[in-house]
């Protein structure tokens, strides 16, 4: 398509029945009461000049560009302030408001440099368009008087320019860094004439609080703000919608090119997940698709201590189905499996599963939410009877009390982040349930009301504990948990017994039980309560009993089914929650049916023509301790870099040392592919076409916008491996893909490319009951009939400290990296955070000689590694933090095989440790073990 | 629990621990649908083989639970 101009009706749309009449130029329209006569203007198709408004901010008033003449009023009104009101004529071009307008435009220009044709924005600036809707035609003024024309650049970001000379004052960027993205790190510093846009207090924008969201570039109307890719590539030319492959938010955004180059991302307002917004990885971290260091051709080798050989696409292709059916043929069916990717699109992973179930012939996949939110699948199936989130994303909205729990949202899912935001400091209130003082603790205009600031490891106790305070206070939702619930009696008997009351939990968890208290009373009676939670919910030893303990708390209060409330997991990756839909568990087929379910298995077969095994296959853990015995011997590894992100590296690296083959599909030759014997080139989500599935189960497509590099589809590969196996499989096009998911899926049964095409994006369930998707579950009913109650005993972790290994270590992201790096350490986000840090309390670090910047060694039961401290009173005393996305950190040599009981998702974030100086000094005091013990009371 | 015990031992213990809430006879007929829904059978062939061979006492339901898998 050519370049896609969204609409702007200058004011935001306002909810409620059109219920108010005018009268614009002639043109009659309706209007919800609070519209503005700009915004209403602009539905009648009038567009009135406009400088300082768009629809994405609240009007201001400032540029008086926009004034008009209202019959029967005194004045010219700015439209974008004044409200319409039933009966209202409105006249938006007159003599005396063209003239006015004129006049105003003649000021801005008479500041403003006259270099249109060497202009990045030329063709893509508002006042440029302007100045010519307004009919300028001098600027008398000249410019010998005071100006800013000599304002100095400030190029200090690596995507954007600030360019004050070119600042009209509008406000825009100030206004769009607080109400959109809520970071408030923008002002307008002085005061008349001098009067301009400043990060902080004056500071350039990258020693500010800035973070690099891309809000005030988009909202920017003329070049003073413009991303530096347009600067040296030039305006795109064309458009092409597309989704985020970063976090699970699923941004929408336009991909603008200039032939097949991508010049920038933006947000699309029209996106369902973002609604405009866009944080620094996906509106600026694309540049790894064409990074240099991406594997664009196939390779092979006899033995992982061999050199890599080049090869085609046959030979690679053949190596893999020879050597997988020749495990197969040796070691027997089960030998062989394959992990699936939340990066890749829906129907990549359809196929890959398919290819296991089918060619394969057994059940042995599993996929990288194993590691993440397996627990999240487990628990609300157990409870709801649908392993999904319950809301859509603009449910915060409704929200009165929001509780966040092991979660980061400002640093993980920043787009959601600050719709959270603009609910918060609207006046719900905020439960935060974290060791770690997370930014939404207290930011500008923020601050929870409770933070739990409990010990690692006790997230059931706290859960447990706020159960308890709502059921033995009489706090439930008695003619919900009657109407809706199963199981309640017995749970509540638990749920009240001492040992779950805040005040036996608290040596526990480390939080005051009055606060406990008080938090409970909160997210029970303070109006429509939400959940949202990440992985400090799951990757824990209880993970699932903590998913089912978060899912009674919201049923016991009634906080369910309806608006403003809901249990919403946070999804890692951009296709987590599609993935597993697809079919990736191996004990699953798409859409959750076991497959020990025989009229589910019969659909399949009869599709796909062969008999499918009833019993599961092995997850990964599983499939690295039969690696390690003997039992698995080959792996196609889809977009995963399990040697870096998987628990216990040791165990890891053992079991892929293990085996005879080793496939990996993936744009970059990652720490997986050093034991790999194929390398297939992958392709990024700018050459994929298909579709992504976010947190809030929203299905959105993914749009290729150039060919794949290694000249593949991934899907096609898959395909031409499952063939070459014997079981052929072929499709002309992905959308013939999603027709299968469809048809075999009871809740994508009303999925499809083309509705897909034609209404933006759709929220399953879709099916004959829900055409157009299901925004909020569990409205009527839960899935599985009645809610269930399940008692949620605390069972602590087998990691302790001890005197070898006093401080607890856990893990998490931060805004600029992803996940394991491959992608974001390839783009100048590493400007941010260019290594992984060990965040310790300032009293740790002190008893251990460990100054701000120190090499310290890091070190588990299971292996240590080597990090500089950040002194930090974020972190409780006794507990350190640090991320995973570069792996020369190898934070997961410490990370132990402790799992999750139920799903045996890692228990990334309890990990026991020391921490050292790497070369202490003889100046420097050392921590001894008697100073540990005195300090922590610990003992083995 | 030791974390040099077998892992089928190791895991089913976790299940059992978070099912304590259950009476004996109950948790064991839990324990094994659960393994029934997500243990690969050589798993669950190697917990009956380990059950089998007694080498070191075991709770009472992982022994109920493993004459439950077929």
């Amino acid at each position: 398509m050519s370049l896609l101009k969204e609409p702007d009706y200058g004011t935001p749309a306002k909810d409620g029945p059109a219920t108010v009449s005018v009268e614009v130029d002639g043109l009659r329209i309706s209007v919800p009461d609070g519209t503005s006569v700009m915004r209403a203007a602009a539905l009648a198709g009038v567009d009135i000049p406009k400088l300082c408004a768009t629809d994405t901010l609240e009007a201001f008033g400032s540029c008086r560009l926009c004034l008009v003449e209202i019959g029967g009023r005194r004045g010219t009104p700015a439209s974008c302030t004044t409200p319409a009101a039933d009966g209202m004529v409105v006249h938006t071009q007159t003599p005396k408001v063209a003239k006015l307008r004129e006049n105003v435009m003649e000021l801005y220009i008479s500041d403003h440099p006259l270099d249109c044709l060497t202009c990045p924005a030329n063709g893509d600036c508002e006042l440029q368009d302007m100045a010519g809707v307004v009919g300028l035609r001098q600027v008398r003024y000249g410019y010998e008087g005071a100006n800013h024309l000599d304002a100095v650049k400030d190029v200090s970001n690596p995507y954007f320019d600030f360019d004050p000379s070119k600042c009209i004052a509008c406000s825009r960027c100030v206004r769009a860094c607080g109400e959109v993205q809520g970071t408030f790190a923008l002002t307008i510093e002085g005061r008349g004439f001098a009067s301009k846009v400043s990060p902080g207090a004056g500071e350039s924008f990258m020693d500010s609080e800035c973070v690099s969201c891309g809000a005030c570039v988009q909202a920017c109307p003329t070049s003073t703000l413009q991303e530096r890719s347009v600067v040296e590539l030039g305006v795109p030319t064309r458009s092409v919608i597309t989704t985020c492959a970063y976090c699970g938010v699923g941004c929408s955004f336009k991909a603008e090119l200039r032939g097949d180059e991508v010049v920038r991302m933006v947000p699309l307002k029209d996106g369902g997940a973002n609604e405009g917004h866009s944080c620094v990885k996906g509106r600026f971290a694309f540049g790894y698709a064409t990074h240099p260091d991406r594997a664009l051709r196939p390779m092979v080798r006899e033995n992982i201590t061999d050199p890599w050989r080049e090869v085609e696409w046959d030979e690679a292709i053949g190596t893999v189905a020879r050597r997988m059916l020749e495990i197969k043929q040796r070691y027997g069916t089960g030998a062989i499996g394959a992990i699936t990717s939340s990066r890749c699109t829906n129907e990549e992973v359809y196929v890959v599963q398919k290819m296991v179930r089918a060619a394969f012939g057994n059940n042995n996949v599993d996929t990288c939410a194993r590691v993440c939110h397996s627990p999240t699948g487990y628990g609300l199936k157990q409870t709801f009877g649908e392993s999904a989130g319950t809301q859509d994303f603009r449910s915060v909205a409704q929200a009165d009390v929001i509780m966040v729990i092991g979660a980061n949202p400002t640093d993980g899912h920043p787009v959601f982040a600050s719709r959270m935001k603009q609910r918060l400091r609207e006046g719900a209130k905020l439960i935060v349930a974290d060791p770690r003082r997370i930014d939404l603790v207290r930011s500008p205009h923020i601050e929870a009301d409770h933070h739990l600031q409990l010990k690692p490891g006790t997230n059931v106790a706290i859960v447990n504990a706020m159960a308890h305070v709502v059921v033995t206070e009489g706090l439930t939702d008695a003619s919900f948990v009657a109407a809706r619930c199963e199981g309640f009696d017995e749970w509540a008997e638990f749920i009240s017994r001492p040992e779950n009351s805040p005040e036996a939990v608290e040596p526990i968890t480390g939080v005051p039980a009055e606060e406990v208290r008080a938090a409970a009373r909160l997210y029970a009676q303070g109006g429509n309560g939400a959940i949202y939670y990440g992985l400090g919910v799951t990757e824990h030893s209880q993970g699932s009993t903590m998913v089912m303990g978060m899912a009674n708390l919201a049923m016991a209060c009634g906080n369910i089914g309806h608006e403003g409330v809901g249990v919403n997991p946070l999804r890692g990756q951009n296709n987590v929650q599609g993935a597993c839909d697809m079919g990736s568990f191996p004990h699953e087929l798409s859409g959750y049916r076991h497959v020990s379910d025989d009229a589910a298995r019969k659909v399949f077969e009869n599709l796909w023509g062969t008999v499918l095994l009833p019993e599961p296959g092995l997850r990964i853990p599983n499939m690295f301790d039969a690696a390690i015995e003997g039992t698995f011997r080959g792996l196609f590894v889809h977009g995963e870099d399990i040697a870096q992100s998987d628990p216990n590296f040791h165990h890891v690296s053992a079991a892929l040392g293990a085996m005879e083959l080793v496939v990996v599909q993936d744009l970059f030759l990652n720490e997986t592919s050093k034991f790999a014997h194929v390398f297939l080139p992958g392709a990024s989500f700018l050459e994929k076409d298909g579709t992504f599935t976010n947190a809030e189960r929203r299905i959105n497509r993914v749009r290729a916008v150039m060919k794949p590099k290694s000249a593949k589809h991934e899907w096609e590969i898959v395909c031409e491996i499952a063939t070459a196996m014997g079981y052929p499989m072929g499709y002309d096009h992905p959308s013939q893909i999603m027709d299968e998911i469809a048809s075999v899926t009871p809740t994508f049964a009303g999925v499809s490319f083309k509705k897909l095409d034609q209404v933006g994006s759709i929220q399953w369930p879709c099916d004959e009951h829900a055409p157009d998707g299901t925004p909020i579950m569990h409205v009527e009913s839960f899935t599985r009939g009645l809610g269930r109650f399940v008692p949620t005993p605390f069972v602590p972790t087998d990691e302790r400290s001890t005197r070898r290994y006093p401080l607890i270590l856990t893990t998490g992201r931060i805004l600029s990296q992803y996940n394991v790096g491959a992608q974001t350490r390839r783009t100048a986000n590493v400007a941010w955070h260019s290594e992984d840090l060990l965040e310790i309390h300032p009293h740790d670090a002190e008893v251990r000689g460990i100054t701000d910047g120190a090499e310290v060694t890091l070190a588990s039961r299971v292996g240590e590694t080597t990090l500089h401290a950040q002194l930090s009173e974020r972190m409780p005393t006794g507990v350190v933090y640090t991320t995973f996305h570069h792996p020369i950190s190898g934070t997961n040599v410490l990370t132990t095989e402790n799992s999750d009981w139920a799903t045996n998702c890692p228990e990334y974030k309890v990990t026991a440790v020391q921490v050292a100086l790497t070369h202490p000094t003889s100046g420097q005091h050392v921590e001894s073990e008697a100073d540990r013990v005195l300090a922590w009371g610990l003992v083995d | 629990m030791s974390h040099n015990e077998p892992a089928e031992l190791r895991m089913v213990h976790d299940i059992i621990v978070n099912l304590q809430y259950l009476p004996a006879e109950q948790a064991a007929t839990a324990v094994a649908d659960h393994v029934k829904r997500f243990w690969d059978p050589r798993m669950k062939r190697r917990l009956i083989e380990l059950v089998a061979a007694e080498t070191e006492p075991l709770d009472p339901v992982v022994v109920a639970a493993a004459a439950l898998l077929p």
